[in-house]
């Protein structure tokens, strides 16, 4: 099947909430494309993409109806059709691949059947001939293990291959409109750039029309023709590609590019030369030690580093790279199995009951997640100001005033600071997070990726924020991050960390722009950069790597 | 591979052995420790000394605590469970007649409200928020309410005193057609059903619609699959361990009901019999009873988890 | 075609039945609310004023006919000894209802307590906690009550400490899941490394995170504890004579059934009001907070 023709006219999707509300979701989205195009839905959280993409299926999320609008796919007009031929049209003419293929896999079921189950129940082909066409396929995403990968549970294989596998099953069809839901989102970036490369050959050598879903502009860049730029359930801007990336007209869409890459505001700053944490030779680990004290399983091994007063230092690495253990072994959460940590000249006890409380004041942590990081029963008075009672046993009226100047350094109004964490949004809950940490007067902060969990927007304005504290207050950063723009953006030295070694490390240009190791520079290759056809630049050096990985897992 | 699963397995089995023995320990300590004098109370107030001392002799009552826990127990491994003290009897002998009768009512509910109960939760999870579902919601919630002596009175009320279909006791001695099968086990399977499929129901919808929530359904769905074959083949084997653990649960809960059951009906099975043991203060007979009883919940949740165990892909294949 | 029929078509062909079920829902549930308030608060007020407002002493013969039917001097007719119905369900309900409330704070208050003190014990004083309420839960509540009556023989107190023992194991298991979940979550490492101590972790950074569920879990103990001690004093194991709780009420006039007697069904049918009214109020309240996280 050849990829049809999509027009969307006035798509308006609503929400009921529990007390009977209505509220509109999205609204007035009209878009059309040719057979063979692909469009790129870009949009932060809330900005109903992913809800558009699932009303290109007919299907809207519970709780929410598609209230009025058109969806021509070729001849038929998608959200008129009853419900059995609603299903007839999913899976077959048009398939789905969502955003976390590890959940979206059946646990208990065998792939194969899982990637068949389409084409079988719509009776398109019968089990033999969709089992060798599922085999051909697997080989064309370059699957491992193409003949058995089938026979295997989703946790059996690993998660780019999970993706792989769903694109298989979205394919098998041969469908004439495939709607990608966020698909790399959840990858590491080496990951991400064979999975995209994997999708991009086989929708464009089909010819297959395409929705692609994400919040990454640079990602969009490689896969789509269009691009719609989506804020709060309405279109703000819609051209292609090259246009929206080189011209855009909105100012949504410029602000959006420009915290998708953000820049340095100043010069790395030279070092004060007075040592505040020192680490030597660290070993942390999990499980059983044996007789010479190692651990069943070592996540970090071998790290020494030496963050100065008032310094940054970046500590980045993908999944299972050890980087988080890292910061929990500094501040005392878990306790290493070998090695020292000095801080200001003193050793730190490894666990946390043989601190002082001067050295729990001066090492502060702010975790990824402020939504788990607040305590969503205390407000943020009395979030901020129980370190001020603990550390300085300040009065009642001392407390209160020093709150008030906390929230002005965080740049968040005072009215907050009745509110609980449920009242407030992500951005504002992340600034509160700080604000707690910062009313200890630190010397040291622990951030463990702290902007992951925010749009990029809202991200941006954290790392200007915490540039902004770093200057004013003199504040070190143990800066611990998987994506390397923020930390281009913030520090003054970086370590590279995969699977627990240490494999470089140095002063953040020198590293960045010279990498020295094979890894760094895969690392570094495999960030999309904000112009079309970069795919393409890098796919010969990373295939060859994607093989050697894959026969790894 | 299928040595770890072995390994689990075995340590599953184990625990329940340590736990039944922790329970052993949990009431002896209760029957055979705390109280006064056990003879004393066998022979009333008025017995002279003497024949308060040669019963306890008799009883073994003279021995340390720990001593006559290790008899009772090594009895019990041996089939010795004691004498009954109210009629003198040994208690196996006792068991012995009456197990079978609790068996067949065990099985005969078992048999009918489960098969029940997964249809329902099944149905009320599909038709989640509709119609169906919030009655049967209101339903199920009142049945879990009722105390079970309160539907087995209405029932005797409809079926034997205004119907008359029915006899109002269970005489299980003329079994001799299916009649008088239904005759003898319609009000007291009715009435212990009544509580347990309510239940089951309630928890099967609940570990159903976990599952009918997750993403892969909803993949299934944007895959074109039918609702049926979303349920049966997609939610259902992955909530076999959350049912299983249900259906345990809840089938302990049948052995709290049917003791009230087997009293209102006068039918001859353990719990009856162990309830006349209460009253008379028959402590052999309560103890035998109440590590019967023990013994057979503790298994049913073994299996359940045993179930849970092998219904879960990550470890039925690593 | 124009866009107008598409639009008209668009809303025919995806007319919303979920806004409506949404809204039915929260009706369903705001009902069930107040059925169910109105039937515990009545019997909760049964069994604070319940014995001033009956019209006869619970104990007095004040009729020669027994298990009489309804009638205006006594509305839920006569038992088997020829005593006032009304009189004796008004003050049965203060010791089903009272013994079932102080027999549910308590297991709740062991239950949360211990559930809390294990997450924050040492790990092998939380294991030995643990072991201890797995072997209390392995013994089904109603066979603990019988084991400790046959012991002991019956009498309040004792009720009390068997349906404690039943069913703090149950509040125990779901305070520990909980309090452990919670103690996992990052505002309690953020606690723990600024150098809090473990009592202001558990009272202040968890507590208040569990507090809605422990009692959501103590409303249906204490329905189950009604079931428990109605059904015990109906084995005439439980609350003995001359006091009465409505199980005992129920057995005492057992006789009656095969007339249909009042006096066996009143006592029957006010527990079933009492603990479907219980249990609505419950499954309402839990379920608009379930509503209102989605």
């Amino acid at each position: 099947m050849q990829g049809e023709s999509l027009v969307v006219r006035d798509l308006e999707v609503r929400a009921t909430s529990v007390d009977g509300e209505e509220r509109t979701l999205v609204e007035q989205i009209n878009f059309s494309l040719q057979p063979g195009e692909v469009m790129a839905l870009i949009g932060e959280s809330g900005s109903g993409k992913t809800t558009i993409a699932l009303a290109m299926l007919g299907y809207a999320r519970r709780g929410c109806r598609i209230a009025a609008g058109s969806v021509r796919l070729g001849e038929s007009e998608v959200l008129s059709l009853n419900a059995a031929r609603t299903r007839a049209l999913r899976g077959d003419r048009i398939a789905y691949v969502a955003q976390s293929a590890a959940a979206a896999f059946n646990p208990s079921r065998p792939l194969m059947e899982q990637v068949i189950e389409a084409a079988l129940i719509h009776g398109t082909m019968d089990r033999g001939s969709a089992r060798q066409r599922a085999l051909a396929l697997f080989r064309e995403l370059a699957l491992p293990d193409p003949e058995h990968i089938g026979e295997r549970y989703p946790h059996q294989v690993s998660g780019g291959q999970l993706q792989r596998l769903m694109a298989a099953m979205a394919l098998l069809t041969d469908p004439a409109l495939i709607i990608f839901d966020e698909p790399t989102t959840a990858l590491d970036v080496t990951t991400q750039v064979e999975v995209l490369n994997a999708f991009k050959r086989a929708v464009r050598e089909r010819g297959t029309t395409a929705i692609y879903v994400s919040h990454d502009l640079a990602v969009v860049a490689q896969m789509a023709d269009q691009v719609l730029v989506l804020n709060a359930g309405r279109i703000m801007e819609q051209g292609t590609i090259d246009k929206v990336l080189e011209r855009p007209e909105h100012d949504y869409t410029r602000s959006l590019l420009a915290a998708a890459r953000p820049q340095r505001r100043r010069p790395p700053t030279s070092s004060s030369g007075e040592e505040l944490l020192h680490i030597d030779n660290l070993q942390v680990g999990y499980g059983a030690k044996d007789s010479d004290g190692t651990p069943a399983d070592v996540v970090l091994d071998n790290i020494s580093l030496r963050l100065d007063r008032g310094g940054a230092l970046g500590i980045i690495g993908e999944s299972g790279s050890g980087k988080s253990t890292l910061a929990n072994a500094v501040a005392g959460l878990v306790a290493p199995s070998r090695g020292a940590v000095q801080f200001a000249r003193r050793e730190l006890s490894p666990t946390l009951r043989g601190r002082t409380p001067e050295q729990f004041r001066r090492i502060q942590m702010v975790f990824q997640s402020a939504d788990n990081s607040l305590n969503p029963s205390h407000t943020v008075r009395r979030l901020l100001s129980r370190p001020l009672q603990t550390y300085f046993k300040r009065d009642r009226a001392a407390r209160n005033r020093r709150v008030e100047e906390l929230m002005a350094l965080v740049r968040l109004s005072p009215e907050l600071l009745d509110c609980r964490p449920g009242e407030l949004s992500g951005g504002q809950k992340q600034r509160v997070n700080l604000a707690r940490a910062l009313a200890a007067e630190p010397d040291l902060l622990l951030c463990d990726e702290v902007t992951s969990a925010l749009d990029t927007v809202v991200g941006a304005a954290i790392l200007e924020l915490l540039d902004e504290l770093r200057h004013e207050l003199g504040v070190a950063y143990l800066f611990i991050s998987h994506d390397i723009s923020t930390i281009r953006a913030l520090c003054d030295d970086v370590m590279v960390l995969h699977q627990g070694q240490c494999v470089e490390a140095g002063r953040c240009d020198a590293v960045l722009e010279q990498p020295r190791h094979p890894y760094t520079r895969k690392l570094i290759g495999s960030v999309p950069e904000l112009r079309p056809g970069w795919l393409e630049s890098c796919q010969a050096e990373t295939s060859r790597e994607s093989v050697m990985d894959d026969s790894v897992q | 591979m299928r040595h770890t699963l072995a390994v689990l397995v075995l340590s599953r089995l184990a625990s329940s052995l340590v736990t039944l023995f922790l329970v052993s320990l949990v009431i002896f300590a209760i029957t055979a420790l705390l109280p006064g004098d056990t003879a004393q109370q066998i022979l009333g107030q008025f017995a002279t000394p003497e024949q308060v001392a040669a019963l306890r002799v008799q009883l073994g009552l003279d021995h340390p605590a720990l001593i006559r826990y290790w008899h009772w127990l090594s009895g019990f491994v041996t089939g010795d469970l004691g004498q009954s003290a109210s009629n003198g009897v040994p208690v196996a002998q006792l068991l012995a007649a009456r197990l079978p009768n609790s068996l067949i009512l065990a099985a005969v509910t078992t048999a009918i409200s489960v098969p029940l109960a997964l249809v329902m939760g099944m149905v009320a999870a599909m038709r989640r928020g509709g119609t169906t579902d919030r009655v049967l919601n209101l339903v199920t919630l009142s049945m879990v309410a009722l105390p079970e002596f309160l539907v087995a009175t209405l029932a005797v009320l409809l079926f034997a005193v205004k119907l008359g279909w029915l006899p109002a006791l269970s005489y299980v001695a003329n079994v001799e057609s299916f009649t008088d099968f239904l005759k003898i086990y319609t009000m007291p399977v009715l009435t212990l059903c009544f509580v347990l499929v309510a239940q089951m129901a309630r928890m099967t919808r609940a570990a159903l619609i976990d599952q009918l929530d997750s993403a892969y359904v909803e993949m299934a769905r944007l895959k074109g699959v039918p609702p049926m074959r979303r349920v049966l083949r997609h939610a259902l084997p992955n909530a076999v361990g959350p049912i299983a653990n249900a259906v345990a649960l809840s089938l302990s809960y049948l052995i709290g009901g049917v003791i009230i059951v087997e009293t209102i009906f006068n039918y001859p099975g353990i719990a009856g019999l162990m309830v006349d043991a209460v009253s008379n203060r028959d402590l052999a007979l309560v103890q035998a009873c109440a590590m019967l009883f023990c013994g057979a919940y503790l298994l049913l949740v073994m299996l359940a988890d045993l179930c849970a165990i092998l219904s879960n892909p990550r470890l039925r294949n690593r | 075609m124009n866009r107008a029929e598409n639009a008209t078509r668009g809303r025919s062909g995806v007319r919303g039945p979920v806004a409506t079920l949404a809204v039915r829902r929260l009706r369903t549930v705001q009902w069930t609310r107040w059925v169910g308030l109105t039937l515990f608060g009545a019997w909760l007020l049964v069994a604070l004023f319940g014995p001033m407002l009956a019209p006869h002493p619970m104990g007095a013969f004040v009729s020669d006919e027994i298990y009489a039917g309804a009638s205006a001097s006594f509305p839920l007719g006569t038992d088997y000894m020829g005593r006032d119905m009304l009189s004796r369900v008004l003050v049965g309900a203060r010791y089903t209802l009272g013994l079932a409330l102080i027999a549910a704070v308590l297991s709740s208050l062991v239950g949360a307590g211990f559930g809390m003190l294990a997450v924050l014990t040492p790990r092998w004083l939380e294991e030995t906690i643990r072991r201890v309420f797995d072997t209390l839960i392995s013994i089904p509540s109603k066979m603990m009550a019988l084991v400790m009556v046959s012991a002991f023989g019956s009498s309040i107190p004792l009720l009390i400490l068997a349906a404690v023992l039943g069913y703090a194991p149950g509040a125990f298991r779901i305070a520990h899941s909980l309090a452990a979940n919670l103690s996992t979550l990052e505002y309690v490492q953020v606690a723990r490394t600024r150098g809090e101590g473990r009592l202001y972790i558990a009272i202040v950074e968890i507590l208040p995170n569990m507090l809605q569920s422990v009692l959501t879990d103590m409303g249906m103990r204490f329905v189950f504890i009604v079931l428990l001690l109605s059904g015990m004093s109906f084995l005439g194991l439980g609350v003995q004579p001359p006091a009465a709780d409505l199980g005992s009420l129920v057995r005492e006039n057992i006789g009656g059934l095969s007339e249909g007697a009042l006096a066996v069904i009143a006592p029957a049918v006010a527990i079933g009001m009492l603990t479907i009214g219980a249990n609505l109020l419950i499954d309402s309240l839990s379920s608009s907070r379930e509503a209102q996280k989605e």
